[in-house]
């Protein structure tokens, strides 16, 4: 591909992205390196005469080197960007554990607001009280949903808060002299980060094998308690979308022997407003305002991720907190005595906070519990339309918000979990999620939420019905070589992990086209 | 309810077809002791306007940067965010798009992380950069970590013009270990880390611009370090800096972390707010966080994909170098897009007219009598000693409508030293009338 002095495109070259647009409207669109350069600029700005006396000598002399677009340059380049992504607003996102709701617009109006979203952390407590106001405002919806005697609002994602947890969990058996408790427990089902966090503590990590029923044994998790345990990490309901039958057994035996019950609260969605984790026996749980409570993904963050937290563990939340003070309400920014201290700098996820607020108002308590029982309805009206077509590994209880299968349905047939949900994506959805929870074999784990209509959910469960009957009838080709309708067919993941590429240089032609 | 499809007769249509009797029976594995076993005492749902007005009156009792003169910074920024940023972070395909794992229709997200790290390394100096951390607090504590796991050694020195924050956050990370060390508070900018450098440090920390608007020495702290075979983590928490000074890659920095609020997000009361992290190319298997790389598809068009993913959580699980899943995606379009509407030319005018508008704060300041300005170099931010304890002084200018910046003491309560120490930021939206106004009342206040 030729380029002009400033490394622009110029003409029709062999790289497939120098000259294609695309086809209709799926665009392909160049890298903004490539279209744009140092000289353009789409913000205006007065250009100033400065002196460097106080700048020590450390001004910049390395070159930048980088590229800018004007307004309507930039404008359609992320138009025509976003233009190659699925979205919730798009179409259904059937991912389990993740809880794909619809994002609610006026969160994000509530969000925008100056008063939330133009004050700073360090202005004076004084002139944020309605700031204040409105974290004491979501702590009470958080602990009264979970009947809890506290909440630590400030982790920035699920699994921030799961390491709060866990260091609150740890900084209250240090000062109770327990240090010694070196174990945790973490069922085989739970998500990737329970183990990684118990370990970024320092914890050994004992898995607890799974039922063939896809719970947890309460005998199985007496049998692991000793004095060194420091916890349990169990996810409820857990990640076959099963809630764990024998929960407040576990939390009895688990307190019993001296230890605390951490709950992974991802999948809070199916129980909000019906069931409260504080009457199950939890000590800590993080709740992600961005599944839960509708705040968006945003294509990977931010997130939000308070933890509420039992009677004992209380005294152990980080700062900063709120309370009530003589003059309003006050911020506890320094930890006094025991406590662990702080896990982020300043408040945690304001903006996250103002968006699931605004949700909770919206819905209220009667609002928050049809939509817990309406996401459970989804999940078992998808599992019992689709239950004659796909296999169903643990069939004896009701699921809760999530559908679980296994991939015994493809047996003989060539076709993998992974090929049978990139062909959904030909069909215009997200595929499931696959491959977890590691517990079962070629897991396909379906979240319809509460958002999809039954037209959307019959639409989808036609749609499943009749790849797996096509793949029962030997048409492998049409999933091995799924998708075919995407931006982009499947993608060389070797290859990117082999020789990484992570950012863009200059072509080498270019560089010499310029000397 | 908005928000729900189902009307009441096809939620019957539907247990019909479940074959459960009604909805409690799909609950059957709840212990009956705690299935709605209670009331909740919550507020009933309520319409758009209703919740608008509750919302309204909250944010009315806060008073907003642009009520009046504001100086407040100490590693938040308030500076302007084009209309164009925020319009295109709530298109639905970005807004309402989950982690890109299926490349294949995750393409935008995928290509704007890989465009975000070429823009992160480029304006660090850095080979590399991740996807995004939460924000520059946790970010220092992953670069603690990472320098511990590729050095194999456990010191840490922190530099006494840390963000005290930053510190605490690391402190909360490496809990009760004997091997940290946090020097104490620096705001003339005196030096004192190439002192505590030894063959057991992994790494150092150091800020620049410091918490208290100092330029530091990095090249003497690289040479330093590198020469105990220590690593220097260089920390940035005023990003826009970088477009007036030089790139911690070209002085020595092995881990660059910075916080990306300034660009292209909004203040938010201190979050969400955007963690960067660069580093050498020989580093990035110890890197946290997600990282994007290209790649190419089965027809060989370019695509990008998320990668090196055996470092992370949901692969590795306890052996991930991190915990980190969900990071700060949407921040990280945010500033992406912002960066990219600057370029380059836009970037260094940018930088240029924040430090020459606190060029004419830090002359103003000087001459209010019984301030001094501690500073000799800044880029954006300073500090002043003033007659009177700063949190009290602070309060009655706030009482004037005047934001004056950040009294240490909120954050170092237990430093008496510092008790009459006030930091300020100015930025592009600081006004000649905002610094008159504030050296005014600082003048009346303290005569």
């Amino acid at each position: 591909m030729s380029m002009n002095n400033q490394g622009r495109p110029t003409g029709t070259g062999t790289s497939s992205y120098a000259a294609s647009s695309g086809s209709a409207l799926l665009p392909n669109e160049p890298l903004l390196f490539e279209i744009g350069d140092i000289e353009h600029s789409g913000v205006d700005l007065p250009e100033v005469e400065i002196s460097l006396d106080r700048l020590g000598g450390f001004e910049r002399k390395s070159a930048l080197d980088l590229a800018g677009l004007t307004e309507p340059e930039a404008m359609r380049h992320y138009v025509r960007l976003s233009r190659l992504n699925h979205s919730i607003d798009s179409g259904m996102y059937p991912l389990g554990s993740c809880t794909m709701k619809h994002n609610p617009r006026l969160n994000e109006k509530m969000a925008r607001l100056p008063g939330f979203s133009d004050i700073h952390p360090l202005q004076p407590v004084s002139t944020v009280q309605g700031a204040l106001e409105l974290m004491e405002e979501l702590s009470h919806w958080l602990m009264t949903l979970t009947n809890t005697a506290a909440v630590a609002l400030t982790p920035k994602a699920g699994a921030h808060g799961e390491l709060l947890g866990m260091m609150a969990i740890k900084a209250a058996q240090e000062a109770a002299g327990q240090s010694h408790r070196r174990i945790v427990l973490v069922p085989e089902s739970a998500h990737g980060t329970n183990p990684a966090t118990a370990a970024f503590l320092g914890y050994l990590v004992k898995p607890i094998p799974a039922r063939a029923d896809g719970t947890v044994d309460v005998q199985a998790v007496k049998d692991a308690l000793s004095p060194d345990v420091a916890a349990i990490m169990l996810t409820n309901p857990n990640t076959c979308g099963l809630f764990e039958p024998q929960v407040i057994e576990i939390a009895e035996a688990v307190h019993a022997a001296g230890a605390f019950f951490y709950c992974d609260g991802a999948n809070f969605n199916a129980i909000m407003g019906v069931v409260r984790p504080g009457d199950l026996g939890i000590d800590a749980m993080h709740i992600n305002l961005h599944k839960t409570f509708s705040t968006p993904h945003g294509g990977g963050g931010p997130g939000a991720g308070p933890v509420v937290l039992s009677e004992a563990l209380a005294p152990f939340a980080p700062v900063p907190f709120v309370r009530k003070g003589e003059n309003g309400l006050e911020l506890v920014e320094h930890a006094e005595g025991s406590a662990l201290g702080r896990v982020t700098a300043f408040h945690g996820q304001m903006g996250m906070y103002v968006r699931a607020l605004t949700y909770m108002l919206s819905h209220g308590g009667d609002g928050l519990a049809q939509a817990a029982q309406d996401a459970v309805l989804n999940a078992n009206y998808i599992k019992a339309r689709l239950a004659h077509a796909f296999s169903v590994p643990f069939g004896d209880y009701p699921t809760m918000h999530e559908a679980l299968f296994d991939d015994s349905f493809l047996q003989g047939t060539g076709v993998t979990t992974l090929d049978f949900a990139k062909a959904l994506i030909d069909e215009g959805f997200h595929p499931m999620t696959m491959y977890f929870p590691l517990v079962v074999h070629g897991a396909m784990l379906i979240e319809p939420t509460e958002s999809e209509s039954k037209q959307t959910l019959d639409r989808f469960c036609d749609v499943m019905e009749e790849l797996a009957a096509d793949a029962k009838a030997g048409n492998k080709e049409r999933f091995t070589s799924a998708p075919v309708k995407a931006p982009r067919r499947r993608l060389d993941e070797t290859r990117a992990a082999r020789s990484p590429v992570l950012r863009w240089e200059r072509p080498v032609e270019a560089l010499k086209a310029a000397e | 309810m908005r928000y729900l499809p189902h009307s009441e007769a096809e939620r019957a249509e539907m247990l019909g077809i479940i074959g459960a009797v009604d909805i409690d029976a799909l609950f059957s594995a709840v212990p009956s002791r705690a299935l709605k076993s209670f009331d909740l005492g919550l507020p009933a749902h309520s319409p758009e306007f209703m919740v608008e007005a509750h919302m309204k009156a909250l944010a009315a009792k806060n008073h907003a940067g642009a009520d009046g003169p504001f100086f407040v910074g100490a590693g938040a920024y308030r500076h302007h965010v084009p209309a164009t940023v925020d319009h295109l972070i709530q298109r639905s395909e970005f807004l309402t798009a989950y982690t890109p794992y299926q490349p294949e229709i995750s393409q935008g997200t995928l290509q704007m992380l890989f465009e975000f790290q070429t823009q992160v390394a480029k304006i660090t100096g850095m080979d590399v950069a991740n996807a995004s951390l939460y924000d520059g607090s946790t970010g220092t504590a992953e670069a603690v970590l990472m320098a511990r796991r590729l050095t194999k050694r456990n010191k840490i020195v922190l530099s006494g013009g840390l963000h005290p924050h930053y510190r605490d956050v690391v402190k909360a990370y490496l809990k009760d270990d004997a091997d940290l060390e946090c020097l104490s508070a620096s705001p003339e900018g005196q030096g004192d880390i190439l002192d505590h450098i030894d063959e057991q440090t992994a790494a150092i920390v150091v800020q620049t611009p410091d918490f208290y608007g100092h330029l530091r020495n990095i090249k003497t702290a690289a040479d330093a370090a590198h020469a105990k075979g220590a690593l220097l983590i260089v920390v940035i928490t005023e990003v826009v800096s970088l477009g007036l000074l030089e790139a911690p890659g070209a002085l020595g920095a092995d881990i660059v972390v910075a916080e990306g609020q300034s660009i292209g997000n909004a203040l938010n009361f201190g979050g969400p707010y955007l963690g960067l992290m660069a580093t050498r190319k020989e580093f990035i298997r110890q890197m946290p966080g997600r990282l994007c790389g290209e790649t190419v598809d089965t027809e060989g068009q370019r695509g990008f994909v998320l990668t090196l993913s055996t470092r992370e959580q949901h692969i590795r699980r306890e052996k991930a170098t991190s915990n980190i899943c969900t990071n700060s995606g949407l921040c990280a379009l945010a500033f992406s897009i912002h960066m990219a509407l600057l370029g380059e030319a836009g970037f260094k005018r940018l930088a240029r007219l924040n430090h020459a508008n606190a060029c004419k704060l830090a002359d103003a300041l000087a001459g209010v009598q019984g301030v001094e300005v501690l500073n000799k170099s800044f880029f954006n931010e300073m500090t002043i000693r003033t007659r009177q304890p700063a949190a009290e002084l602070v309060e009655r200018l706030a009482a004037r409508g005047i934001l004056a910046g950040v009294p240490v003491s909120r954050l170092e309560p237990d430093d008496a030293s510092i008790a009459n120490l006030i930091v300020l930021a100015a930025t592009e939206l600081t006004t000649d009338g905002d610094i008159a106004t504030l050296c005014a009342a600082l003048a009346e206040e303290l005569q």
